[in-house]
C-alpha cells in the first residue's frame, strides 16, 4: 500500500518537471509594454487614427534602397481593427548571442522604443530552421500579430508559404530574395564592410596568413568572404584567406574548434561571416591574435585582439516601415540598405588598427559610400585560375545576390550540397 | 613539428574528452551502485551555468573565483542528482524517465537556459577562465608539449580521479560495499548495508562530476555562456560508462577517442580536406551507437560487468 502512494507521487513530481518544462521552455517572451514616454517623433501618428491608406503615397518613393516588387504592387492594409499593431520577431538563435541575433533584438527594442503604445512587439528566440518555422508563424498569426519579420535565411520557404496562405498580414525577411504581394525582402550591403574590415585584418596580420570561419556558403556569405578577402589583398597583395566552413549560424564551441585548429595551422589574423557568436574572438583572444569580428561591437570585451567588424542597424529599414503600415501605405518590395544610409557601417576600431591604415580604410569608405559594391569590379578572378570579371566590368545586383565563387587569394573550396 | 596533425589531434583530444571523462566517472558510481541517470545532460548544463555565473560574480583573486565556480557548479549537478535520487531511490519510480524528465526539465530549453536569462550570464564572457597552462614550461616540448603539457588544471586533477577512483572501486571496502548494492541490493541489505544510502550518495556523487564536466564546458573550452552549449556531451558520457566497462581508466581512454572525433571535424576543414563536415560532425554520434550496439547483447553485459541490478527500483520485502 505504501509503495504505491510513494509510486504514484512519483510519477507525479516527474509529470510536474514536465510541466516545469513547459512553463520555462514553451514560453514566447513578450516584450514589456510600450515605453511610458510618448514616440520621440512628434509627428508619428497615434496609431489607429492614421488615415484610411488608399491615397496614401506608396512608400517606395521616401525610404532610399528601396524598390516595390512592381510599379503596380498592391497597398497591403495589416493594421488590426483595434489596438496597437503587433509585430512579431523570429529567430534563429537567443536573444543573447553576443552577435546576429542579439543585434535583431536591439533593433525591435528601438522600434518599441520609437513606436510607444502605436506598437506592440514580440520576439521567439531560438527557432530552429525546419518545420517549426512555419508553426511559430502560426501561432504568432493567432496571437494577433499581423506583421513578422524573419532574421534567418533558412525560413524563407516557411515565410513564402505564410505569405500565400495569410495575404492580409505584412512579411519582411532579412536575407532572403523570395517576394510576395505581402512579403519583403531587407538587407544590405555587408560586402562593403566586410571588405573595409578585410583591410583592418590584411594590415594587422604579420606573415599574410589570415584565417576566416563561415557559415554556410550562399550568396551573402560568399559575398562577405571574397569582400573581406579583397580588403586583406589591398592591404598586403600576398595574403591568403584559409576559409573554414562551420556550416551553422550559431555553434560556439564549434566556432572556437575551428578557430583553434587555424591558429594551429599558423594563421596569424581571423575574420567571420555569417558566425553569430564571438566565440572565434575567444580562441584568438587566447593565442593573442589579431581578430575581425561580425555584427556586433566587441571592442569591450575583446580589447587586445579587436580590430573591427560590419555592424548592422535594422531600424534604418524597420521603423520607416512600421510607419507605412501604420499609415496604410505599405508596399512589398526589395530593400538594399549601404554605407550612405547607415543600414552598415563599420565598428570601433581596436587600437591594433594604426592610423595609417585607419585613413587608407577612411578613403575606401568614402568611395563605397559614393558607389555601393563598386569594389566589385574587375578585373576578378577565382581562386581556380578563372576570369570572373573582365577589366572595369561589375556585377549587376543579381549576380552579387547569387554569387558563387571563391575570390583569388581564398584557400578553401566552395563545399558541396 | 607541434603543428603536426597528430599533435593536434592528440592535444585536443585530451581538452575536449575532459568533461566527457568527469560526466562518465560520474555516471560509473552512479551505475555502479544500480542507478541508471539519463538526466547527466541537463545536469552538466545546470554546472556550467551557474559556474559562469559564479566566475562572474564571486569576488576576491582570479583563482579563488574560479575555484569556488568550480564548486558552486558541481554543488547545483549535486542538488540536480539529489532530485533524481529521491525520485529513483526514496520514490521508486521509473529510472528511465525520471532521468529523462530531469535532462529535459534543466536542460537547453529548460531551467538551464532560465537561469542564464535571468542572471544575464550570456552578456559578457567569463573572463576568469580555467586556462591552459604551461607546465614545468614544456608546453613547447616537441610532441608531448602541447599533448601533456599545455592542458588546463582540470584534465590533470581528472587524471588524479582516475587512479583515486580505480582505488576506491576496486581496492576499498566501500568500493566492494558500492559494487554489492549494484549487483544485488536483496544480499546487500542482508549484509547489513544500507542501500539507499549508497544509492544516494553515489548518485549525487556522479551528478557533481556531471556538473564538473558542464563548468569545463563554460570556463575552459567556450568561456561565454550559450544555451544547450554541451551539444549532447552528456549522452556520449553515458554511452561512454558502457564503452568504459564501467571501469574509470578505460572510460578515459575511451573519453578522449570521443575527443579527439570531435576536433577532428575543425582540424581537417583547416587543413582544406575535402570531407563532408556534416559526416565528421556526426561521427562521435555515430560511434555512440555502434558502441551501444556492440555492448548491449547480452553475452558482453554479462562478461563486461554492468552491475546486475542497474535500473531496478529495490524494494525491502514488506514485512
Amino acid at each position: 500500500m505504501l509503495s504505491k502512494t510513494r509510486g504514484s507521487l512519483g510519477l507525479a513530481l516527474v509529470a510536474a518537471l514536465g510541466i516545469g518544462l513547459v512553463a520555462c521552455g514553451g514560453d514566447d517572451e513578450s516584450s514589456e509594454p510600450a515605453a511610458t514616454e510618448a514616440p520621440a517623433a512628434s509627428e508619428a501618428p497615434a496609431g489607429s487614427d492614421a488615415p484610411a491608406g488608399t491615397d496614401a503615397p506608396a512608400q517606395g518613393a521616401t525610404l532610399a534602397n528601396f524598390t516595390p516588387w512592381s510599379a503596380d504592387a498592391p497597398v497591403i492594409d495589416c493594421r488590426p481593427e483595434e489596438g496597437p499593431l503587433k509585430a512579431a520577431w523570429i529567430y534563429v538563435g537567443p536573444t543573447n548571442d553576443g552577435g546576429w541575433t542579439q543585434q535583431h533584438d536591439a533593433s525591435r527594442q528601438a522600434v518599441q522604443d520609437h513606436f510607444g503604445d502605436a506598437v506592440e512587439t514580440t520576439y521567439k528566440e531560438n527557432v530552429p530552421e525546419g518545420p517549426q518555422v512555419l508553426q511559430t508563424i502560426e501561432d504568432l498569426i493567432a496571437d494577433g500579430n499581423t506583421v513578422i519579420f524573419g532574421t534567418s535565411f533558412g525560413f524563407q520557404d516557411a515565410f513564402v508559404e505564410a505569405a500565400a496562405a495569410h495575404p492580409d498580414v505584412c512579411f519582411e525577411f532579412a536575407t532572403g530574395y523570395k517576394g510576395a504581394d505581402n512579403l519583403s525582402q531587407f538587407y544590405g550591403a555587408a560586402e562593403d564592410t566586410d571588405f573595409l574590415a578585410g583591410m583592418a585584418a590584411g594590415a594587422a596580420s604579420p606573415t599574410g596568413k589570415l584565417g576566416m570561419l563561415a557559415s554556410f556558403p550562399i550568396g551573402e556569405v560568399l559575398r562577405g568572404v571574397n569582400a573581406w578577402t579583397m580588403g586583406a589583398r589591398m592591404m598586403n597583395p600576398d595574403a591568403t584567406v584559409n576559409v573554414v566552413w562551420v556550416n551553422s549560424w550559431f555553434d560556439p564551441p564549434n566556432e572556437r574548434k575551428a578557430a583553434e585548429a587555424l591558429i594551429a595551422e599558423g594563421i596569424d589574423t581571423l575574420g567571420q561571416k555569417g558566425i553569430d557568436s564571438p566565440a572565434t574572438g575567444d580562441a584568438a583572444k587566447a593565442a593573442g591574435v589579431p581578430w575581425a569580428g561580425y555584427n556586433a561591437d566587441q571592442s569591450a570585451n575583446y580589447g587586445d585582439v579587436w580590430l573591427t567588424a560590419t555592424e548592422y542597424d535594422w531600424t534604418v529599414y524597420q521603423i520607416p516601415r512600421l510607419q507605412a503600415i501604420l499609415d496604410g501605405a505599405w508596399v512589398a518590395g526589395n530593400y538594399y540598405g549601404n554605407l550612405s544610409d547607415g543600414f552598415v557601417k563599420l565598428a570601433t576600431f581596436g587600437d591594433l588598427v594604426t592610423e595609417e591604415t585607419r585613413a587608407a580604410i577612411q578613403a575606401e569608405l568614402e568611395k563605397l559610400t559614393a558607389k555601393p559594391n563598386s569594389q566589385f569590379t574587375g578585373p576578378i578572378n577565382d581562386n581556380k585560375g578563372n576570369e570572373v570579371l573582365a577589366a572595369g566590368v561589375s556585377h549587376t545586383f543579381e549576380e552579387l545576390m547569387s554569387m558563387a565563387y571563391l575570390i583569388e587569394g581564398v584557400i578553401g573550396d566552395i563545399p558541396a550540397g | 613539428m607541434n603543428s603536426n596533425i597528430f599533435v593536434i589531434i592528440a592535444s585536443s583530444a585530451i581538452f575536449y574528452g575532459t568533461p566527457l571523462f568527469f560526466a562518465a566517472l560520474g555516471g560509473i558510481f552512479t551505475e555502479r551502485s544500480g542507478v541508471l541517470n539519463l538526466g547527466v545532460e541537463g545536469t552538466m548544463l545546470l554546472g556550467g551555468v551557474t559556474g559562469a555565473w559564479a566566475s562572474q560574480h564571486v569576488p576576491g583573486s582570479a583563482w579563488f573565483t574560479v575555484l569556488a565556480a568550480i564548486i558552486i557548479g558541481m554543488a547545483a549537478g549535486a542538488l540536480t542528482s539529489t532530485l533524481l535520487a529521491f525520485l529513483c531511490v526514496t520514490l521508486r519510480t521509473n529510472q528511465t524517465v525520471a532521468g529523462l524528465a530531469i535532462t529535459i526539465f534543466a536542460g537547453g530549453v529548460g531551467l538551464s537556459s532560465y537561469f542564464a536569462n535571468v542572471w544575464k550570464v550570456a552578456e559578457a564572457p567569463v573572463d576568469r577562465q580555467v586556462r591552459r597552462l604551461d607546465v614545468l614550461g614544456w608546453a613547447d616540448v616537441p610532441v608531448l608539449g602541447p599533448i601533456l603539457f599545455n592542458q588546463t588544471i582540470l584534465t590533470y586533477l581528472s587524471w588524479v580521479m582516475v587512479v583515486l577512483a580505480s582505488i576506491y572501486l576496486f581496492r576499498t571496502r566501500f568500493g566492494l560495499q558500492l559494487r554489492a548494492v549494484g549487483e544485488s541490493p536483496q544480499t546487500a541489505d542482508a549484509m547489513g548495508i544500507n542501500v539507499v544510502k549508497y544509492r544516494y550518495l553515489h548518485t549525487i556523487l556522479g551528478g557533481a562530476l556531471a556538473g564538473l564536466g558542464g563548468v569545463y564546458y563554460s570556463l575552459a573550452i567556450v568561456p561565454t555562456w550559450v544555451d544547450g552549449m554541451t551539444k549532447g556531451a552528456g549522452w556520449i558520457a553515458i554511452a561512454l560508462v558502457i564503452f568504459g566497462f564501467w571501469r574509470p581508466s578505460i572510460t578515459l581512454i575511451g573519453a578522449y577517442l570521443f575527443g579527439a572525433l570531435q576536433s577532428l571535424s575543425s582540424t581537417l576543414k583547416a587543413r582544406n580536406v575535402q570531407i563532408s563536415g556534416d559526416v565528421l560532425d556526426a561521427l562521435p554520434f555515430f560511434m555512440t551507437i555502434v558502441v551501444l550496439v556492440l555492448v548491449s547483447t547480452r553475452f558482453a553485459h554479462r562478461r563486461l560487468g554492468a552491475p546486475a541490478a542497474l535500473g531496478v527500483p529495490y524494494e525491502r520485502e514488506e514485512r
